[in-house]
């Protein structure tokens, strides 16, 4: 590079402390920033990236810095006294954290934290400090900016959080403005939103960014070059397209194959998962830190540490094998695990038929609202849902958070009561509630749940837990409950010392295998799988949605998924369904759903998706505000408040129709299916070719 | 074979966290002073009857009220009793009303609390209104107001830690059952069958053990306190039993005459109280600083 570096990391070294030792979490690493540079650090949870984001602000009250220097604009922070530091704080270098409302003051509003900073750092008027802030809120793309400026951070969603954070990051002008995974804690649709505000805002200025995220697909968007990093090494660094093309290091391979992508048509292979995790600190191979998980370790991967290696220029890699890889003499692809489990396309015998299922919640009502006979006023967290899952097939659950996916597998499971409707599971009647619904039938529907950390007892060893199912819904007498649960643990590839284990001695996917493996010890005919992949990195998201194609072949189980992401709901359904507000908006098998038509909302989640590959990505098609109160909306198209393609007075007025696709495709929409489908070809090209 | 490793090993686990508690208890001077303090006591409570130089009401006229010497460590009081026996021998009285009443309470507040707070709606309502009012009357009026009913006695005393204590462990279980309830285990046992009991006492309570921990220490110390105040005011133990309470209230009508009398029964109330309490305490850094 021959401009000056803003921001150059040389040989970092930090460590912490474990007991009487300091054991390193991040090593040797080094980057360069240039001035305007957006430098995406990717890596996995344990990988040490926040640790390097907070050293880059020096702020790292529990670590040490054991060697290395962070040199920024000629003056190495480390160095600084925290006078000093103070200026370069705020002035010259900027943070927006992962999650906005533990960053903002609870107590002070929205503008006038942001107008504080700068009367701070830029020794402005108190006039002259609100009116900039009014400014900021408006450039960040705030629909109403004296509104929010007037508003205290609860006040505000997750998004709009996020805007101000980045007003407030901005506003001083920067010149490094570090971003620790800005966007993890959003919806797709809004983390489109504040993808595209990234775009237009930082990469216009001369800000250098580093990005922290896990997310591939967001770095491959923004991002002009990529550090991937493994237990605390940079393995790998490059131009972000050249690093999608054709990466170097095993890891990055690996985790750019463990990425579900959004294509249409079925597919019966698994995703490609990378066997083990990192390893914790102190516990780290002083050799080549992946040797132990990589298809291609040799045997001086665990002899002698890589050399940081630059095999052209603006690349580095730090792996023995990269002339092989990069000649092509070699692949570091894992096999796929094959899922046992072919599509099930073809409409089959029905297991689960909702007709008309509807939830309501009753909102509380005041004692004044009692004397005076106010009746309580219901919110429909699930209205009107016609749905139908066949044996052995998988039924996609998609819609933002708020849109009542959740609400609706706890009614069919009996968590949640329904107030109207039929539910039938095997022909017969499927009662409302638990309380009605004998042993026999709770055994044929099982869940699991989105958060590992609280599915499993954190007190009983997950033996004692996959006893009980045994137990409880199969009839088992104690010992052939145990011999069942080492089965149970193979099947779930989890070694069979595992059983005395307690939960808190396990991964995140190590439990999630245990929630699926408790699941699955019934013989469920319906597995509702909530989320269950959604707080768990890539590498390990890859393995659990394998292992639960797997489990449900064996057991010639229906499942019922929801996500979030369409695109792992894509890779693992034959249907999907699209729900919005409680109400559902498309459905249809997962081939015709990927292509025009699409309801106007599978359209703008579907743009949000972000794509590997950067020409991949469609127009943004972005949706404002969140999913709305549906009290609000009695009448017409329950989506039509944010719907971009919306008619008129026909969308808030009359219920649209159900359109039905040649392809058997159902879409909620008053548009014409011609119209969309002209206008939506247009738009995505390339789902379209992958048609033919 | 994992059937027959599993009980074993499940022993194993519930052992060792005791251990390494008691460890680390030691590791903090207050919560290790109060460790001491207590077994010290308890230990007197156990062998007591077999060190005790004297009975408890063996009155030798010859000595009264005689101050602290070799022969009466404690002095005597006005009756010619060995103060130092009758403080030993009241450690086993105290220990076994207080615990046994705290035990009490414990096991009806924890039960009461789980069920409460899992059921909810209504249920929830009413007996947590209940216990709000039992709560709002301070408990040693309560206390006198009871034993005024029922008349003093030991079983009369323990009834009234169990009432008096109840509401206050039943609110503390309640607060935690409400945080765990909704918790994916305890909906993955109910959606796969388990009944009520199993969900309670097997899913939920295990949750529940660490502030209950703190909770029924805390409450040891205050039933132990009440135990005292309760013979004091003379509606508790009666006389001549050697309790701590009553032997304090004995000796103030002569405390210008035998003020050692006095003086060590009190001291001994305040000393275990404390102990209890910066046990309780450690207790609580310890679980609690554990689990956040």
């Amino acid at each position: 590079m021959t401009t000056e570096p803003v921001l150059e990391i040389a040989d970092l070294t930090v460590a912490y402390r474990q007991g009487e030792q300091w054991l390193p979490a991040v090593r040797d690493f080094s980057l360069r920033f240039a001035p305007g540079e957006t430098v995406g650090l990717v890596g996995e949870s344990g990988s040490g990236k926040s640790t390097i984001a907070l050293s880059v602000m020096r702020y790292l009250p529990q670590a040490r810095v054991i060697r290395g220097a962070i040199v920024f604009q000629g003056r190495d922070l480390l160095a600084l006294d925290a006078e000093k530091m103070r200026a370069v704080w705020g002035n010259d270098l900027a943070l927006v954290p992962q999650d906005p409302l533990s960053a903002l003051n609870p107590s002070m509003r929205a503008g006038e934290q942001i107008a504080e900073g700068l009367r701070l750092h830029l020794n402005l008027s108190r006039d002259e400090s609100e009116r900039r802030a009014l400014s900021l809120l408006e450039m960040v793309g705030l629909p109403d900016p004296a509104r929010a400026a007037a508003s205290f951070p609860h006040q505000l969603s997750g998004g709009m959080q996020q805007r101000i954070m980045i007003a407030m990051a901005l506003s001083t002008e920067p010149a490094l403005l570090v971003l620790d995974e800005p966007t993890t804690a959003l919806d797709v649709t809004t983390q489109a939103a504040i993808l595209d505000l990234f775009r237009d805002l930082i990469r216009q200025r001369d800000t250098a960014t580093l990005y922290v995220t896990h997310n591939l697909g967001v770095v491959s968007q923004l991002c002009d070059r990529v550090a991937v990093l493994y237990a605390g090494e940079l393995v790998e660094e490059a131009p972000a397209r050249a690093l999608f093309d054709q990466p170097l290091h095993p890891y990055t391979r690996g985790l750019i194959d463990s990425v579900p992508r959004l294509r249409p048509g079925p597919r019966a292979a698994g995703l490609q998962a990378i066997p083990g995790q990192i390893p914790p600190l102190g516990q780290r191979p002083p050799a080549c830190v992946y040797a132990d998980r990589c298809p291609l370790a040799i045997a001086i991967c665990h002899k002698e540490r890589p050399p940081r290696d630059t095999p052209e220029p603006g690349r580095a890699v730090r792996c023995h094998r990269w002339p092989e890889i990069q000649a092509g003499e070699v692949s570091a692809g894992f096999d796929a695990e094959v899922a046992q489990r072919a599509p099930v396309t073809a409409p089959s015998e029905p297991l689960l038929d909702l007709e008309s299922v509807s939830v309501q919640f009753a909102d509380r009502r005041s004692l004044l609202d009692v004397v005076r006979k106010r009746p309580a006023r219901p919110v429909h967290a699930v209205r009107d849902v016609d749905l139908q899952l066949g044996r052995q097939q998988t039924l996609g659950l998609v819609g933002e958070s708020g849109s009542g996916k959740t609400t609706l597998a706890r009614a069919i499971i009996g968590l949640q009561e329904i107030h109207s409707g039929e539910m039938t599971l095997l022909g017969a009647r499927l009662p409302s509630g638990l309380a009605e619904r004998p042993l026999e039938l709770l055994k044929q529907v099982q869940i699991v749940f989105q958060n590992p950390e609280e599915a499993l007892n954190p007190f009983r060893t997950v033996g004692q837990t996959l006893r009980r199912p045994l137990m409880r819904l199969r009839g088992l007498s104690r010992r052939e409950a145990d011999a069942a649960v080492a089965r149970l643990l193979a099947d779930a590839r989890l070694p069979e010392s595992y059983a005395r284990r307690l939960p808190g001695e396990l991964s995140g996917g190590e439990k999630q295998r245990v929630a699926l493996a408790r699941a699955f010890a019934a013989h469920p005919a319906l597995l509702l799988a909530d989320e269950p992949v959604s707080s768990l990195d890539v590498s390990v998201q890859a393995s659990i949605l394998n292992l639960l194609g797997r489990l449900q072949a064996e057991h010639e189980s229906s499942v019922l998924f929801i996500s979030h992401n369409l695109a792992v709901v894509a890779h693992i359904a034959d249907q999907i369904a699209v729900i919005y507000a409680g109400e559902l908006m498309e459905v249809a098998s997962t081939e015709a759903l990927l292509q025009p038509p699409f309801h106007p909302y599978t359209e703008a989640l579907l743009a949000a998706v972000p794509r590997l590959d950067p020409d991949d990505q469609p127009p943004p098609i972005r949706l404002e505000g969140e999913v709305t109160g549906q009290a609000a909306v009695r009448h017409g198209c329950p989506f039509h408040p944010r719907c971009p393609r919306f008619l008129g007075e026909i969308c808030v007025q009359q219920r649209p129709p159900w359109q039905v696709t040649e392809q058997g495709d159902r879409i909620f929409c008053h548009i014409p299916l011609e119209t969309l489908q002209a206008e939506q070809r247009a738009i995505f090209p390339t789902l379209v070719e992958e048609e033919k | 074979m994992v059937a027959p490793s599993l009980p074993t090993r499940t022993g194993g686990t519930a052992g060792r966290p005791v251990r390494l508690a008691l460890r680390q208890l030691a590791r903090r001077p207050a919560a290790a002073f109060g460790l001491v303090v207590v077994a010290g006591f308890l230990l007197l409570a156990l062998i007591g009857p077999l060190v005790a130089p004297y009975g408890a009401n063996e009155q030798i006229f010859a000595d009264a009220r005689q101050p602290p010497s070799a022969r009466h460590l404690f002095g005597t009081d006005r009756l010619g009793r060995d103060v130092f026996s009758r403080v030993l021998l009241g450690t086993r009285d105290i220990f076994a009303l207080a615990g046994a009443g705290t035990l009490l309470a414990v096991i009806s507040g924890t039960t009461i609390g789980l069920f409460s707070g899992y059921a909810g709606g209504w249920v929830d309502e009413i007996i947590m209104r209940f216990f709000d009012s039992l709560l709002a009357i301070p408990a040693l009026l309560l206390a006198l107001l009871l034993l005024g009913t029922i008349g003093p006695s030991r079983n009369s005393v323990l009834l009234v830690i169990l009432i008096v204590y109840t509401p206050i462990v039943a609110r503390v279980v309640r607060s935690v059952v409400l945080g765990v309830k909704n918790l994916g285990f305890v909906e993955a046992a109910r959606t796969q069958g388990e009944r009520l009991p199993s969900i309670l006492f097997r899913e939920i309570l295990p949750s529940v053990l660490p502030a209950l921990a703190v909770e029924g220490a805390l409450r040891f110390s205050y039933a132990i306190f009440l135990v005292a105040s309760l013979g004091f005011l003379g509606v508790g133990v009666q006389p001549p039993s050697p309790d701590w309470g009553l032997m304090v209230s004995e000796a103030r009508q002569n405390v210008q005459q035998t003020p050692w009398a006095l003086y060590f029964p009190a001291g001994a109330i305040a000393l275990l109280v404390i102990g209890v309490n910066l046990l309780a305490d450690g207790l609580r850094r310890l679980l609690q600083g554990q689990e956040r």
